[in-house]
């Protein structure tokens, strides 16, 4: 069943191989593993990795680490002030010491839907590979990584009706091949022999996927995972899509009554997906997150693991709405009526 | 006798730039948490009986019926002890 896991997650996003498809424990991890067995090997001083300023630090932490270790360049493009990205820059950044570019497909705060087949035309015509990070894509529409010709593209399972501890990493089977492991032990070996007479030890390793995924595998994860899958393909991606974009423009219209909420984010609400970041006048966002617990309503607040982003929208923190398919019209009734009471704090 | 552990299940720091500091009362100590808060600490302001805007020691900080409060300006976690013994014992 953890094989059919493999294969029913490969076709929901389109990969032309299951070997495609490696089970990690996250997003986070996913990158982390392209970082270290691609990066570690294949980027060295005057290379130059190219990263966006909204990016989550899962994309941001591991390329800095790594650049301590191999001194290369990290160059960050910039993100308009409306949150959208500012694609000329990011496309001017390119040049021949560019090996890879990493982008998210959704931001996690502003929800803005980044046009990542573009990017990675670009990042191709350059000679450089694109990883993106679609833990924010992957649950809310349909991906398609052939389509978008990424090389890498990372998701979790927790975001998407799956358990905590199971994401994948998605990377063209080609890149995998050459790609040495992450980490070692057992599963991601074929063989640790020790000739006769000699010290050293012999070792070859397991195809893709097994050759990243040491250790016994998250079984429950990747077939409950599957099992969230089915479900999602059940209702449909476009209309998982549709419904979230109903919602958000539902929420949208009905925050703009309180007067002392900010929104933050692109007006145009076609190009993003269930997500509102906001701030009430005089308050912090964990005041605001405290007051809806208050509440039994869920926001997060702080900056969402992406402080940079925060800096370029000049805010201390942000509280922030998401929508799912399990979200109702009432829902956000209620969530409006219950901010008309915070601002009266 | 009564320590701060026993009624305190967490204290964290949040992330942003304010650096508040969110305190987390044990689930079956946090009616019992908020209602010595609130008979020791100077009510401000409330709302519907479930936010409680209090001031103790010239600290401002809001407790919540949920069995939650945020403190801000706090020099460090000691300093919230102090003021969380000061308040619970």
């Amino acid at each position: 069943m953890h094989e059919n896991a493999r294969e029913k997650i490969a076709r929901f996003v389109n990969a032309e191989d299951a070997a495609e498809i490696v089970f990690v424990r996250g997003t986070t991890e996913a990158i982390n593993l392209v970082a270290y067995s691609w990066g570690l090997r294949n980027l060295k001083k005057g290379d130059e990795v190219l990263v966006s300023l909204m990016e989550h630090h899962s994309n941001i932490v591991p390329w800095e680490i790594l650049s301590k270790i191999n001194g290369f360049t990290i160059k960050y493009a910039k993100v308009n002030p409306d949150g959208t990205l500012n694609y000329e820059d990011f496309e001017s950044k390119f040049s021949s010491k560019t090996k890879i570019a990493c982008l998210s497909h959704v931001s996690n705060v502003s929800g803005v839907i980044n046009d990542v087949k573009r990017i990675a035309k670009v990042a191709h015509e350059h000679g450089a590979l694109m990883l993106v990070d679609g833990a924010q894509s992957v649950p809310h529409m349909s991906v398609d990584v052939r389509d978008l010709d990424v090389d890498f593209l990372a998701f979790s399972g927790h975001k998407m009706l799956g358990p905590t501890g199971i994401g994948v990493l998605y990377g063209k089977k080609e890149l995998l091949e050459k790609m040495e492991p992450f980490q070692g032990g057992g599963e991601m070996i074929k063989e640790v022999s020790f000739s006769q007479g000699r010290e050293q030890c012999d070792i070859t390793w397991n195809d893709p996927p097994w050759k990243f995924e040491a250790g016994t595998p998250n079984i429950c994860g990747g077939i409950a995972l599957m099992a969230a899958v089915k479900y999602l393909e059940k209702i449909g991606m476009a209309e998982v899509l549709k419904h979230e974009k109903l919602l958000t423009e539902y929420a949208v219209k009905r925050m703009k009554e309180c007067s002392k909420v900010t929104l933050h984010g692109p007006t145009d609400l076609s190009s993003k997906c269930g997500i509102v970041p906001f701030n009430v006048e005089g308050l912090s966002s964990h005041d605001v997150a405290l007051f809806f617990d208050n509440y039994g309503i869920m926001i997060r607040s702080g900056f969402h693991c992406a402080q940079p982003l925060h800096q370029v929208f000049k805010l201390q923190s942000s509280a922030r709405a998401s929508f799912y398919i399990y979200n109702t019209r009432e829902e956000i009734d209620r969530f409006v009526e219950v901010l008309k009471e915070i601002e009266q704090l | 006798m009564s320590t701060v552990e026993d009624y305190v299940a967490r204290i964290e720091g949040t992330c942003g730039e304010e650096k508040d500091i969110i305190v987390i009362f044990k689930y079956d100590k946090k009616d019992e948490a908020v209602a010595r808060i609130l008979k020791k600490a100077q009510l401000k302001n409330s709302l519907a009986g479930m936010i409680f805007e209090v001031a103790f020691r010239d600290v401002s900080f809001r407790v919540y019926s949920s069995g939650k409060a945020i403190f801000r300006g706090i020099k460090n976690k000691e300093a919230l002890r102090d003021i969380l013994a000061a308040l619970l014992l």
